[in-house]
């Protein structure tokens, strides 16, 4: 295994999508099938990342050799494997979903060229963030994430592309500000080095405040998540996916990173109720949103709006079970967990109502009568997917509320425990009624025809969304692995 | 290898169901030998377990969640009761649905949830956590969604989004319940209840009805019931099986394993919760009857039957003492048959003779006499009429009633057991003494196929056998006995 380490895993890990996107800019037509390689590779890497996280703990590597704080760093622990093996499945995925729609047949449009650019680019952006170990990195590859994402946002309408970029410039100003502000106070930017250095004074937390409001934008958070809705629901389907699935994981990526690694003691509790309360805003506010659209990817885009609103409940629930829990993993870890089964879950849904799309020639739920009929393997990933939104057993999203729901509970925090039970009667509500369409009536609709290999790829992450929630002990493990100091408490 | 022996129960169903899910639609024959296969491998594997567990073994498989949380199936004499109903009747279901349904389409589809329905019953029979319990609760609950909606016209889908706004807002409240209580001792195994003694009282019964409270919406306790009747917009099978095991038994399972394996009998007496729970539930055998007693459309009057039928259970197992017990218990098992028995033969007959409703059953018996033959044995059964089942059921629940020092509760029975008599007798009535209606009057036995009819037979035949050989020690009132025996002598 000791082997493992003398690869430059972590410099591959953004390296190999960067070069990608060279060349797919270079081979034009023939860019669609530079996944076919790129895939697999990235699959082999992640798997590899997290062979060497697993056996030697958090890796840390200072890129061309020049140490911090002259060089930069890249680094993975746990957290970092987990989501570089979450993106390292699910880009592909998607991406051989939409190998139809921008690849070079049947038409050359703009789209099946400037696609696979921002793909590969949006997978380096991703994976910069995920073994990111400085601020400045994280704002400059924050800056190529948003960048691809608004293009691909643009697909489907540029008003709503605009209105993306409004909000994300303004919090990558809010962000870039309060990095300045820090690096000011501590005249370094490197994660390690900061948690070592910062003293919680007020600068500090003004700073740490910034650098969070300007992330929540991008994040989408309640009440900044105003953009989100259009954007997602208009973009292409596996653009969608992209973006609800990963993009806005990334920069709440980045506010964990800030406020459990480099600045844990700057945590007060005025921050961490008001994270928590806008999260239960989000939650049932999306969620009444979603019960009220007649578009089936609005449903799917507002409902990203609530299930962000679980995440940020891991601030005043990991704050509240830092006593022991013997037994159970904390809310820190059913936080993540809920982020990477969310992904999962969520892309599924997004290529199902894709494939509906393409089979109808339109989303609207209450003209889907039947379809399940028609697409008895479509409507099945959308159903296994919704179970783990809904945050019902077996799936991942089930493991995630039970976790988030057992430190609520023992941490006397009852009012989020609420909030998360409605949420997930609100999901019932919003995600049967599309299920309900698709049961109802006794005839099999016309369709435009579906090839069966296609349906099989939500199906996949469908399922892997329930075996997260089975064989939960794997990216548990892999979760403790540099754990933030302050949580040590509060597991084993 | 005893440790694969309740993943293969489990098997036995999810098999069936995984395959049907893929299966072309045109292959009846493999579909219909697949499940039929499941369910005889099934009642070989019981038999196997049942002649274990009599011996006192308990066999355990354990799958790791996340550290201290598992996925625990377990064999003891209980969860054997529960799984050796489920499987019999799954077999008679199945035979049922096949004949039943015939050449009608999206079967693969139904036969996938039906089994899937089954394996999540097993799953339940099986718990031997809470997560566990939980975990299998809900997959029921989504597994049989489809088959309630199956015929997809306004009526099912209606009844599908009655029945999910009532079992999910009970899931919500029943998860909310199992994570109080785990946030506070840990996770809870059935064999080893954690520490209650620790926690306050008001606390213990704040869970208990929020938990039982969730359990009850399956149960159709009343106020909770006003599913149960609308959801026999699905076809019969579905019905036979929603009423006779999946779905309101796993709510009345899921209430016996919440008292006697988490609580203890002795703590929710003397929380007096047991006393609470048995007025509830006597208050929803009167209502129940009554309400079926007001309908006309025999399915419906069969459905608030079942409301009023399965609150014996509830009864049985709140009040203190091992007769009472034993009476519960052994109604989990004969209501399941004599009900399913009754549903059968009310399908054969919606089906053959398209009578829905209690005026058309004039004559019935001289066109259907083995229909109606079974038809009477589970409703004199469900009087109370010795010797079928029902009648050692209310023995035992009476004088269990009497050395609870409950005596009220033999009022309670009588009162039923008047009632029931009241809206099953003139069904009986009607089918063989009343001349047949038409005119001409139509005449001639229409007794076919034999897999709608016989299956009907079969359950009216083990209900009288349960009745006739209770004495026996694998009877279910053996086995009830055995299990009693077990709780109160440990």
């Amino acid at each position: 295994m000791g082997a493992l380490l003398t690869l430059p895993l972590l410099e591959l890990t953004v390296g190999l999508p960067l070069a990608a996107t060279l060349l797919a800019i270079v081979s034009g037509r023939f860019s669609s099938g530079l996944v076919l390689g790129i895939g697999p590779a990235m699959l082999a890497l992640a798997v590899l990342l997290c062979l060497a996280v697993g056996s030697h703990g958090p890796l840390e590597v200072a890129v061309g050799g020049w140490a911090v704080p002259l060089g930069i760093a890249l680094g993975a622990d746990g957290l970092s494997a987990v989501f570089v093996m979450t993106g390292a499945i699910i880009m592909p995925a998607v991406a051989l979903f939409a190998r139809r729609a921008f690849g070079s047949d049947p038409a050359e449009t703009t789209q099946s060229f400037t696609f696979w650019p921002l793909f590969f680019a949006m997978w380096a952006a991703l994976n910069a963030i995920f073994v990111g170990r400085d601020l400045f990195n994280f704002y400059v590859a924050l800056e190529l994430l948003t960048l691809t994402a608004v293009a691909m946002v643009a697909y489907g309408g540029t008003a709503a592309a605009l209105r993306y970029m409004i909000f994300a410039l303004m919090g990558s100003l809010a962000y870039m500000t309060g990095v300045a502000l820090l690096y000011a106070s501590a005249a370094t930017l490197d994660i390690g080095l900061l948690s070592e250095a910062i003293e919680p004074d007020r600068a500090v937390v003004l700073a740490g405040g910034l650098m969070t409001a300007g992330l929540l934008a991008k994040t989408a958070l309640f009440p900044l998540h105003a953009w989100l809705p259009p954007a997602h629901g208009n973009a292409p389907a596996p653009a969608s996916a992209l973006l609800s699935a990963l993009v806005v994981k990334a920069s709440f990526f980045i506010i964990v990173r800030i406020w459990f690694h480099v600045m844990p003691d700057a945590q007060s509790p005025w921050l961490v109720q008001t994270l928590g309360l806008l999260g239960a805003c989000a939650v049932i506010y999306g969620s009444l949103l979603a019960i009220r659209q007649g578009r089936l990817k609005l449903v799917i885009a507002y409902s990203t709006v609530a299930q962000i609103g679980y995440l940020f409940f891991i601030f005043p629930l990991a704050d509240g079970s830092a006593f022991a829990l013997p037994w159970a993993a904390g809310a820190w870890t059913g936080g993540i967990f809920h982020a990477l089964s969310h992904a999962f879950a969520k892309a599924a849904l997004f290529l199902a109502a894709g494939l509906i799309i393409e089979a109808l020639g339109h989303d609207r739920i209450a003209d889907m009568k039947g379809i399940a009929r028609a697409l008895p393997m479509t409507m099945a990933a959308f159903g296994l997917a919704a179970l783990s939104i809904m945050g019902l057993p077996p799936s991942g999203g089930f493991m995630a509320k039970y976790l988030m729901l057992t430190s609520a509970l023992a941490g006397g925090q009852i009012f989020y425990a609420l909030v998360m039970i409605a949420g997930g009667l609100l999901a019932v509500i919003y995600l049967f009624r599309p299920l309900n369409a698709a049961f109802a009536g006794s005839h099999v609709p016309e369709i435009a025809p579906v090839p069966k290999a296609r349906q099989t790829i939500p199906l996949a992450l469908a399922l892997i969304a329930t075996i997260i929630g089975l064989a939960s002990s794997i990216p548990y493990q892999f979760l403790q692995i540099g754990l933030p100091e302050v949580l040590e408490g509060g597991t084993e | 290898m005893t440790q694969a022996l309740p993943i293969a129960l489990m098997a036995c169903a999810f098999a069936p169901s995984f395959i049907c899910f893929f299966l072309a639609e045109e292959r009846t024959r493999l579909r219909n030998s697949i499940n039929i296969a499941g369910a005889l491998l099934k009642l070989v594997l019981i038999a196997f377990l049942l002649e274990g567990v009599a011996r006192g073994m308990v066999y355990e498989t354990r799958l790791q969640f996340v550290p201290g949380l598992y996925l625990l199936l377990r064999v003891d004499a209980l969860a054997l009761l529960f799984v050796t109903l489920s499987a019999f009747l799954w077999l008679v279901t199945t035979v049922y649905a096949i004949a039943y349904f015939g050449g009608k389409p999206n079967l693969s589809r139904f036969f996938a949830f039906f089994n899937l329905c089954v394996t999540a019953t097993t799953g339940i029979a099986l718990s031997g956590s809470l997560i566990t319990f939980f975990l299998f609760y809900e997959l029921l609950t989504l597994s049989t969604w489809p088959l309630v909606v199956h015929k997809g016209d306004e009526k099912s889908m209606a009844a599908g989004r009655s029945y999910l706004a009532y079992t999910m807002a009970g899931s919500a409240a029943l998860l909310f319940g199992i994570v109080w209580l785990e946030g506070m001792t840990g996770p809870v195994e059935f064999a080893r209840p954690g520490a209650l003694a620790n926690i306050d009282d008001w606390t213990l019964r704040a869970i208990f009805f929020l938990c039982v409270g969730g359990l009850g919406v399956k149960a159709a306790l009343v106020p909770f019931h006003g599913w149960l009747p609308q959801a026999m917009a699905a076809p019969a099978p579905v019905s036979a099986l929603l009423h006779a095991v999946a779905v309101v038994k796993a709510g009345a399972f899921g209430i016996v394993r919440f008292i006697y394996d988490i609580y203890g009998i002795e703590r929710v007496a003397e929380l007096s919760l047991g006393l609470t729970l048995a007025v509830l539930a006597s208050l929803t055998i009167v209502y129940g009857s009554v309400r079926a007693l007001q309908q006309t459309d025999i399915k419906r009057r069969l459905a608030f039957s079942t409301v009023s039928q399965v609150s014996y259970i509830v009864l049985g197992a709140s009040l203190a003492g091992p007769f009472a017990t034993i009476g519960g218990l052994v109604h989990l098992v004969h209501q399941g048959l004599m009900k399913i028995t009754l549903f059968f033969t009310a399908g054969a007959l919606a089906e053959r003779l398209g009578i829905t409703s209690i005026d058309q059953l004039d004559g019935a018996g001289r066109r259907m006499p083995v229909t109606m033959l079974a038809f009477t044995v589970g409703a004199l059964g469900m009087i109370g009429v010795p010797p079928v089942a029902g009648f050692v059921s209310k023995w035992y629940l009476g004088i269990g009633g009497l050395q609870a020092g409950q005596p009220w509760v033999i009022l309670v029975l009588a009162t039923s057991s008047l009632l029931n008599a009241a809206y099953f007798l003139p069904l009986v009535y009607r089918a063989w003494f009343r001349p047949p209606a038409g005119d001409p009057p139509r005449e001639g036995i229409i007794e076919a196929p034999a897999a709608l009819i016989l299956p009907g037979a079969v359950t009216a035949l083990a209900s009288l056998g349960a009745g006739l050989l209770a004495a026996f020690a694998l009877s279910p009132l053996g086995w009830s006995t055995l299990i009693v025996e077990r709780v109160y002598l440990p």
